[in-house]
């Protein structure tokens, strides 16, 4: 693989709340090539959003605050730019498309409008130009009809068609790097594949890289190459997909795979009980010293109560951060 | 139900029959349903037609002396509604008055409005300290008695139109800077404006060209509300001898001929029926306006 488009390094944000200081990321570091797909994993409140939002730049300041690291986008450190050129970058090399179609478009303008405004913003294209490149923009993500549903407003279109809007409106202007968090969880199960297959389709023909914020793990299993899975604000795991699905290291992650319902041809007169990880997340201003994971693990030991575990690395490229490789290996 | 399912087509996607209609004509659409909001349109139509066409029609000089003083209307057909106290035609002075009162009233609604949105919208977009500065602003305006405010700055300056105008606008935009701040707070939290920074919108292109626009319903309503208190506010000024002398205003006839109100009626009386008419309609469009606006109240 080449050098890096998008580059994640050691990146913290903390957040002021009422109960005091939320590690919201912890140390954070990943990075994609192009043509590639990242996939985040983890349950709401691990801070795959704010992954992404810290990645575009809009963590809201006050009360967020980037604590340290680096984002780099082919070399360039995205979080000492300045608001100019993160506003240049914004849409145009870095793109995002966010989990609502319904509330992320603004109801009182045409879709045609929205995407023509970010190829003028970038571009500087004249309207005409902009709303004949809206147009295209809109066939390309296989919108029937696209002369006439370009001026159509968002509340006459469904739920999936609005995704292709919001996805149309972020490839706009060829982006090198597209932000995906959560872009199917507000759609029926036939359009997410739909949308799944038509976000592939784009990479193969643009080789934009890919991070696909989820918690769906057969989206994962369909579209990622590589795998982060987030808990508490933190990576608890990482490597590719076949790795991590064949052989997931942490019990998070075997959870969550776990927790995906299977298909069963013939289903039994007993049937199985699905499979869920107790808890919940616990708050992000009371981690303690331990591991974040420990009150729900399987697995828990004293060790994890007091120490929180590091990234071990399982084999090259695959790494977890539990104890439980530290027992298999002696040390 | 199983056999009609088996004829329903299956929805295509991308043909579906939808007219495509911009939301402006569907409001248009729903205040047109509106019996009373429609009265109110006619109305007005009326007032501006009569202020704007009338005194080609009827071209007396309002300050011209034609007749005895004080004559009640019925007693010469060339003054149907009578003189005032100085022997004018109050018919004149009403349809060469009204455009004075209509251009302060439209004016100063305006000027309310403008102050109102900028100040709202910075204060809501923005909020922490610049909030704070400027909602402690706009309390202050809020506190003062608007009429003595507007009383107090109109005496500081002459009296004319434009004063009069300014005046009543800064003493009034302070409700629609608080609706505009309220209407932001809620917005600026929805996706699409994080969508719209996620593409590159500078700040100012938010607030203006993302927010505002949806916040403009509450907005346009409550404007069309100010027209008729603004227009009030006039006629009140006018009363207490603060508008210009030189120009014919309602407001001005009123008060001119107030110490005449018991003998003469018709001097203090047609005007004011004239005020009434003209805030009356433009409250009726802002009712029709609100119900036309809001999805609350529309029935499908």
């Amino acid at each position: 693989m080449s050098e890096p488009v998008l580059e994640v390094d050691n990146l913290s944000v903390t957040f002021r709340t009422r109960n005091g200081l939320a590690q919201v990321l912890d140390h954070v570091s990943f990075s994609l090539g192009q043509g590639e797909t990242l996939g985040i994993v983890g349950e709401s409140g691990c801070g795959k959003s704010m992954t992404a939002l810290s990645i575009m730049g809009l963590v809201p300041t006050p009360p967020g605050r980037i604590a340290g690291g680096a984002v780099r986008l082919r070399g360039e450190d995205l979080l000492s730019a300045g608001e100019r050129r993160m506003r240049s970058i914004r849409g145009n090399e870095i793109s995002m498309i966010f989990q609502e179609p319904m509330t992320s478009l603004n109801p009182v303008f045409t879709v045609g409008e929205q995407i023509a405004e970010t190829v003028r913003l970038h571009e500087g294209l004249s309207q005409r130009d902009a709303l004949a490149r809206a147009v295209e923009t809109l066939k390309a993500v296989g919108i029937p009809a696209p002369e006439k549903r370009v001026s159509e407003y968002p509340h006459q279109l469904s739920g999936g068609m609005r995704q292709r809007v919001m996805i149309a409106m972020a490839l706009a202007c060829n982006p090198s790097v597209l932000i995906a968090d959560e872009p199917t969880t507000a759609l029926d199960v036939t359009v997410q594949a739909q949308i799944f297959d038509l976000l592939r389709e784009l990479q193969d023909r643009t080789n934009a890289a890919i991070v696909l914020i989820t918690h769906d793990m057969g989206a994962i299993a369909e579209t990622a190459d590589k795998v982060v899975v987030m808990y508490a604000g933190r990576i608890i795991e990482s490597g590719t997909v076949g790795e991590i699905l064949a052989d997931p290291r942490h019990p998070y992650t075997q959870g969550l795979i776990a927790c995906v319902p299977h298909f069963l041809a013939n289903p039994p007169v007993e049937r199985p009980p699905l499979v869920e990880i107790p808890g919940l997340v616990p708050p992000l201003s009371d981690l303690g010293t331990g591991c974040a994971f420990a009150p729900r693990c399987r697995h828990v030991m004293p060790r994890c109560r007091g120490e929180r575990p590091p990234l071990m690395a399982a084999e090259p490229g695959h790494e977890a951060a539990c104890w439980l490789l530290d027992e298999a290996v002696p040390a | 139900m199983t056999g009609t399912e088996q004829v329903a087509a299956p929805e295509e996607p991308g043909a579906a029959p939808l007219k495509v209609e911009s939301p402006i004509r569907e409001a248009w659409r729903m205040f047109l349903r509106n019996g009373s909001a429609i009265a109110g349109l006619v109305l007005l139509i009326g007032v501006i037609l009569v202020t704007f066409i009338g005194p080609q029609v009827y071209p007396v000089d309002p300050f011209e002396i034609v007749w005895a003083p004080l004559t009640p209307p019925g007693v010469d057909a060339s003054i149907p509604f009578g003189t005032d106290y100085l022997g004018r035609d109050v018919l004149a002075g009403i349809i060469h008055g009204g455009r004075a009162t209509l251009a302060v009233g439209a004016s100063a609604a305006i000027l309310t409005v403008l102050i109102g949105i900028v100040v709202g919208a910075l204060a809501g977009f923005y909020g922490g300290f610049v909030d704070e500065i400027l909602m402690r602003l706009t309390e202050f305006f809020q506190v003062l008695p608007p009429l003595l405010f507007a009383m107090v700055l109109v005496a500081l300056f002459t009296p004319t139109l434009t004063t009069v105008a300014v005046a009543i606008g800064v003493v009034s935009w302070t409700q629609t800077a608080r609706l505009t701040r309220a209407e932001f707070l809620k917005l600026k939290q929805l996706e699409y404006v994080t969508a719209a920074r996620a593409i590159g919108s500078r700040n100012g292109r938010i607030i203006w060209r993302v927010i505002l626009p949806n916040a403009l319903p509450p907005l346009i309503v409550s404007a069309t509300l100010i027209i008729g208190v603004a227009i009030l506010f006039e006629a009140g000024l006018s009363f207490l001898g603060l508008s210009d002398p030189n120009v014919m205003s309602w407001g001005l006839m009123i008060g001119s001929s107030r110490s005449y109100i018991i003998d003469s009626w018709w001097a203090v009386t047609l005007p004011g029926a004239a005020i009434f008419i003209t805030v009356l309609s433009v409250s009726l469009i802002g009712d029709g306006l609100n119900d036309a606006l809001n999805p609350k109240l529309r029935e499908r």
